[in-house]
């Protein structure tokens, strides 16, 4: 079986009283998070679907303590938390940040960018649904160009293309950024091991599907997530410094992005002109990024192909 | 040993908060804040003061990075002022809300449109309900006192408390203040110990979502909390003078004994009006003064006790709630609305935008106080009509 192979820890500290939908790759992504980190870990979680996942007042489906906070305040709640703990002689304690990507990528940028200009030592993962899925499946500025969403109805599907949030955290010049998804938990597991071990300002950028939000079976949210990354969607890299750029993984044989597209409701209303347009940009996406990969390693020969990413 | 300097109001606020050993500062600069972060930076550069001190990008973040550090059990400290403190509102309710002892310096300031940089109440005002302890204070002596009385009291009920002084008249005035000696200060304020915080291998969450059956408690308990801190204000004042020889309560009476007619005031309104009411008594009149010094949690008791049997009660606001009154204006008739006998209130706004408020102005107030046959809710005091 594929489980014996796995060298990560058994401790499990996300229980299973949580209260997160089926095929939550926001859950998911936790329970694999804190297997990397351990239980010398502080959380603090803002305003998102994992304000509810870890349970209501007297509840609580962690095995680590979470502090929750305001919407746009991740990063600085998690820098003060830090502070607070260095000064009471817990230097050694990793703080992490735990938003969606409303909180990252729209409300929570300014905190962010401070925290990242600052080079707090905090770990900053959100975990991106492309949406606001906890107040209802409202566009943000992580939904993908063509997507449905409560905001953007099929008659007027979302008309921007995601921000690139793994650029803008590269642009502060932050020690380590890295994407991830629970569809490859060895890959994500490394990411935030390498993670916990640097000082300093670590962002670490998380797919995860949401099968209410995206239309999709509960059953299929690791299988879209793999989708994700072979199609080239959601490329899995690393970025060391803000220069020195990794690809993790580049499929043999890249599946065309309607592979991706076809399994979700979200992009079901799209036209054929509409999926050749995604695909454009994603090539064009995985193309600059390759571009980065071999100014930084002078080739593309390097980039890993281990068994678990097929 | 304690010693004298010459201080701004800002600048005994840094001290204050020097001597009450904050570990953990977060701010952000806006006029007339600034000299306080710039002092206590230099403080814990020259390591004066081991602490963090977190340049934020925002009073937003400058409140959130200290309610994380508060949580983690570090004592920790802001200061700001109008539309800082408007920023951070959000952020106060948590700081209350999160039952953070958290205590910062809000120096009065009008708020914005039109730009002003001057004092006035409506910007700590506004701030009112959020859960924040408010003391207004007179000179920089007891802008120093205060940071460190506020402490002892935040820490014993788990509320955050803002110290608030006037723009200018205080913070970039000039006063010797006693600067008192670290081992006294330490005996009356022991290190931050609190009852829960977050920390490694003690699973908790704090501040998860609470249903109708949960979240109503919180508020009932937050609301003793303050009923529990309006003696603590009194007790800990009284130490506070035991052990250094000022002695702090809920309100200071001025020359109230005798009075037959009472002024109350707040902040540096207060020196000015002791001025005017010293050359009234010389007149032979019957006046004294109320200064409100803690407004949150509210003295209702103690405002009863010292204001039954006047004539009339004047009550001088530099804010206003639009639409309605003077703000002190309508707290303090609320208070004495029990009462059996209770004197007629009067409401003055003046001094809004920090239009300087003179002596003369006061006694203008007073005689107008004395002559009025009916009781009226807005007199407008040197606004240019």
């Amino acid at each position: 079986m594929i489980m014996k192979n796995w060298k990560v820890s058994q401790d499990e500290l996300l229980l299973n009283g949580h209260v997160a939908c089926q095929g939550c790759g926001g859950a998911l992504a936790m329970r694999l998070a804190l297997k990397a980190l351990g239980k010398n870990t502080v959380i603090t979680i803002p305003a998102c679907c994992w304000t509810i996942i870890s349970g209501d007042v007297l509840y609580h489906a962690l095995k680590v303590p979470v502090f929750h906070t305001a919407f746009e305040t991740a990063a600085i709640t998690a820098s003060g938390l830090k502070a607070g703990l260095r000064m009471k002689g817990k230097e050694d304690t990793t703080v992490m940040a735990w938003a969606g990507d409303g909180g990252t990528f729209d409300i929570g940028i300014q905190a962010l960018s401070g925290a990242a200009e600052r080079n707090e030592d905090i770990i900053y993962a959100v975990y991106d649904n492309e949406a606001y899925m906890n107040t209802g499946i409202q566009r943000s500025s992580a939904t993908p160009w063509g997507a449905w969403t409560t905001t953007t109805p099929v008659r007027h599907p979302e008309d921007k293309p995601k921000k690139n949030i793994m650029e803008i955290m590269a642009a502060h010049g932050i020690p380590y950024a890295a994407t991830a998804t629970p569809a490859y938990p060895e890959d994500l597991i490394r990411k935030f091991k390498k993670a916990k071990e640097i000082k300093g300002m670590r962002f670490i950028h998380i797919l995860a599907p949401c099968p209410p939000g995206w239309k999709i079976p509960s059953d299929i949210s690791i299988k879209v997530a793999r989708l994700a990354v072979q199609t080239g969607v959601f490329p899995l890299y690393e970025i060391e410094n803000g220069k020195k750029y990794t690809i993790n993984y580049l499929p043999p044989e890249k599946p065309p992005v309607v592979e991706y597209l076809k399994v979700q409701g979200r992009f079901k209303h799209l036209k054929e002109e509409d999926v050749e347009l995604i695909q454009k940009m994603v090539d064009e996406n995985l193309n600059n990024l390759l571009r980065k990969h071999e100014l930084t390693h002078g080739t593309l020969e390097n980039i890993p192909k281990p068994e678990f990413y097929k | 040993m304690s010693f004298k300097k010459v201080l701004t109001g800002n600048h005994a606020v840094s001290y204050g908060a020097m001597l009450s050993k904050v570990e953990v500062i977060s701010a952000y600069p806006i006029t007339p804040q600034t000299q306080v972060v710039e002092l206590l930076s230099e403080l814990v550069a020259d390591g004066y003061l081991n602490a963090i001190f977190v340049t934020v990008e925002s009073e937003h973040s400058a409140m959130s990075a200290c309610i994380g550090a508060s949580a983690a059990g570090a004592r920790a400290f802001t200061a700001t002022s109008a539309q800082g403190l408007a920023l951070m509102h959000e952020m106060l309710h948590w700081a209350a809300g999160a039952r953070l002892p958290i205590v910062m310096a809000n120096i009065n300031r009008a708020m914005a449109p039109p730009w002003s940089i001057w004092t006035e109440q409506n910007d700590s005002l506004s701030q009112r309900d959020t859960g924040w302890m408010q003391i207004y204070v007179e000179s920089n002596q007891e802008v120093l006192d205060n940071i460190i009385l506020s402490y002892k009291i935040a820490e014993q009920v788990y509320l955050p408390v803002m110290v608030v002084l006037d723009a200018f008249v205080l913070s970039h005035t000039s006063e010797p203040v006693e600067i008192y000696d670290q081992e006294k200060v330490d005996e009356f304020l022991p290190p931050y110990n609190p009852q829960y915080k977050i920390e490694p291998g003690n699973p908790i969450g704090y501040g998860a979502l609470a249903a109708p059956d949960t979240y109503f408690e919180f508020r009932y308990k937050i609301q003793r909390a303050m009923e529990n801190a309006l003696d603590l204000f009194e007790k800990e004042g009284k130490l506070f003078g035991e052990i250094f020889g000022r002695e702090y309560g809920l309100v200071e009476e001025y020359m109230m004994d005798d009075a037959d007619y009472i002024l109350v005031t707040t902040s540096t309104i207060t020196s000015t009006a002791k001025v005017a009411i010293k050359k009234l008594r010389e007149r032979g009149e019957k006046v004294g003064i109320l200064k409100l010094r803690v407004v949150r949690p509210f003295p209702f008791e103690k405002l009863r006790h010292v204001l039954s049997g006047r004539k009339k009660v004047g009550v001088i606001d530099r804010n206003i709630s639009f639409g309605h009154h003077g703000i002190f204006y309508q707290e303090i008739k609320s208070a004495l609305y029990p009462m059996e006998n209770r004197p007629p209130v009067f409401g003055y706004i003046t001094g809004l935008g920090g239009r300087d408020v003179k002596v003369e102005d006061i006694i203008d107030i007073y005689e107008d106080l004395k002559k009025r046959e009916t009781v009226e809710d807005i007199i407008w005091k040197g606004v240019k009509l």
